[in-house]
């Protein structure tokens, strides 16, 4: 009787083979402690960047000089920074601007990237060539370097600081996907696919990049935090967004003069992108062990 | 190999060029005209054509760029829009405070990384090996500034151990030799500079190595785990060679040689770094010098440095390249198997 009932069932898993894989990724992701809190985190994250501004308890960009510098309290959790300004209120807000710009540079960079990649890798040749030297020269200077000549080209604010933070970031994607192009044309189904008469662009959109998707989700997510990271870097050196408007890396930019008179302005800003891009990185390691068939037998 | 060689030192050429382009184009074509903020608002009409005449700004791009890349190639850099002093002198003048951080950094990063690395993938799943890469996890997530921030606060302000930022006292400036004050206060002989010298480097050095030093260990550990595997380990296990033998003079000596690729690697990454670490701690080195030059538009400056910055960048990683293609008895590069 039982017997009967699961022979129907494996044939089902046997033809769902590629869902499988990902419901076998999911486990082993969920598996994985670390990785499971971080997910968890960057969830609330997420949370609080939607809701955030409308739950705080401060107007974030309210300055108060009769409570500037005050230290943390039942009224203001993480103190007041120079001006009067609640910091627990700007960096609840701050979430929003990391994340936002995260995404949309990570989306910028991800996408040039794969493209210039998969093209290099599939066509190969001259193409191959001129694209590869070209993201060569982009690394020759300094990501950080780059971005903040970029930033001084293109001047302040936070689309600016997308597009520069974005198209640094592009080689690292455009290698990544090269070389998983490279190996992924080699597989019979790909000389199957071109010999029907399947055009290049259509070859790679359903053939090659699906069996890239793994390292371009890996790289990704670990492209979050040095997004995140490379933000409040230009923040720090005055080059993100416009005051008063909050952002972690610009918060403490400004309040680095109050290092010993005020330690706790600096504290929760550092504090808050720290853990963010932790908690990315970590996220990151997880997914590429659980993509990784190899490393999950460990 | 020889030809590998050849062929990528060559390759440093047009890079360079590709850089320069880079640069040239975001500075002189898509920057804000610098003519109101080098002579301020209130310049005169002709005041700023003179200006932009003076500097060559009135011609065309192209010419502009032949100008700039002909003046590079013989070592003139053009001059500074406001110290009206040679951009080579200047970056000449900063520039050995940032080798000698960045020096100081990749040694800490080394030492520590490949020490961390080696004893966490010996003692797999221990707690030690947990707490190595939990403490380089937190380093390639930290942001770099912000450490920094937190060693003074902790070791200048709390502590009283360490100074806040700047070089050295400049009371006790060695004369100089080489510019690294390290150095130059050994040869002038003088303890008491050499010290405060040391004593100034110590915070910057590890704020700035603290990134390599996570990437280090996370490097060594793989590999050094990989290593472990290998059968030619087992075979010296078998054989009754010790431990110590077994993991000091096999193992680590084939981990060592994708490791030493990434210290070079890292080395170049420390120059983008040193721009934040420089902020931080005042240290008057090129990197903050970079930041100012940027946000003053002042174009020759900005162009030498990030020229040169890339030189030194893809020279070390040239080097890690080829170091690499030596170490590494498997790699054959060029046609030697075929020819």
């Amino acid at each position: 009787m039982s017997e009967l009932e699961l022979a129907p069932a494996t044939d089902e898993t046997f033809h769902e083979k590629p869902d499988n894989q990902w419901l076998e990724m999911w486990r082993s992701l969920v598996a994985n402690r670390a990785a499971l809190v971080s997910l968890a985190f960057i969830g609330l994250l997420a949370l609080i960047a939607v809701f955030g501004p409308y739950l705080v308890p401060y107007n974030p960009v309210e300055t108060d000089m009769a409570h500037a510098l005050k230290s943390p309290s039942a009224q203001h959790w993480f103190g007041t920074d120079q001006l009067g300004m609640d910091i627990f209120s700007r960096v609840i807000v701050g979430a929003r601007v990391s994340l936002t710009v995260g995404i949309l540079a990570v989306m910028i960079a991800m996408t040039v990237g794969v493209i210039l990649g998969s093209i290099a890798g599939y066509v190969g040749g001259r193409v191959d060539t001129v694209i590869m030297r070209l993201m060569d020269i982009m690394l020759a200077i300094p990501s950080i370097l780059l971005a903040i000549t970029l930033m001084a080209a293109l001047g302040k604010g936070i689309d600016k600081a997308v597009i520069a933070i974005g198209l640094v970031s592009i080689p690292e994607y455009a290698r990544i996907v090269r070389s998983n192009t490279l190996s992924i044309k080699e597989n019979d189904y790909v000389a199957a696919a071109r010999i029907v008469g399947n055009s290049n662009a259509r070859i790679i959109a359903r053939h090659v990049l699906p069996n890239a998707l793994s390292v371009i989700i890996v790289r990704t997510t670990l492209g979050m935090s040095s997004a995140i990271l490379d933000l409040a870097a230009l923040g720090f050196l005055g080059m993100g967004v416009q005051p008063p408007q909050a952002e972690w890396g610009d918060m403490l930019g400004r309040a680095r003069g109050f290092i010993f008179q005020a330690p706790y302005t600096l504290f929760f800003p550092g504090m808050a992108i720290t853990l963010t891009v932790l908690a990315f990185n970590l996220l990151g390691d997880g997914l590429r062990d659980a993509f990784d068939p190899k490393s999950r037998v460990k | 190999m020889l030809t590998y060689a050849f062929k990528r030192i060559l390759w440093v050429i047009p890079v360079m060029i590709g850089v320069s382009l880079i640069v040239f184009s975001l500075m002189r074509v898509f920057s804000p005209d610098p003519a109101p903020i080098v002579l301020g608002q209130h310049a005169t009409q002709e005041a700023t054509d003179a200006w932009r005449a003076e500097k060559g700004l009135d011609e065309p791009v192209y010419v502009q760029y032949w100008t700039y890349l002909t003046g590079a190639v013989h070592g003139d850099l053009g001059v500074s829009y406001y110290s009206n002093t040679a951009v080579a002198h200047e970056i000449r003048a900063r520039f050995p405070a940032t080798i000698e951080l960045a020096v100081a950094a990749i040694i800490f990063a080394s030492l520590v990384g490949i020490l961390l690395g080696v004893l966490a993938a010996v003692k797999k799943n221990s707690l030690f090996d947990a707490a190595s890469m939990l403490v380089a996890l937190v380093g390639i997530s930290i942001p770099i500034f912000w450490l920094g921030i937190m060693m003074i606060m902790l070791f200048s302000g709390y502590l009283h151990l360490l100074p806040t930022g700047g070089r050295i006292n400049v009371l006790l400036e060695p004369p100089k030799v080489t510019g690294f004050y390290l150095i130059d206060s050994l040869l002038a002989a003088d303890w008491a500079a050499f010290k405060d010298a040391l004593i100034h480097l110590i915070l910057p050095a590890l704020t700035l190595g603290m990134y390599s030093m996570a990437i280090i260990t996370r490097m060594t550990r793989s590999t050094m785990l990989d290593t472990l595997n290998q059968d030619y380990i087992r075979t010296g296990r078998a054989k009754g060679i010790s431990e110590v033998k077994v993991i000091g003079k096999h193992a680590l000596r084939n981990s060592m040689i994708p490791v030493t690729t990434v210290i070079g690697l890292q080395f170049g990454a420390l120059l983008g770094g040193a721009l934040l670490t420089e902020s931080v701690f005042a240290w008057p080195g090129i990197g903050k010098f970079t930041v100012d030059s940027i946000l003053k538009s002042d174009f020759p400056m900005v162009q030498g440095i990030v020229l040169l910055i890339a030189v030194i960048f893809v020279l070390v990683n040239l080097a890690a390249d080829l170091m690499y293609a030596f170490l590494d008895p498997r790699i054959k590069y060029g046609s030697k198997k075929s020819g």
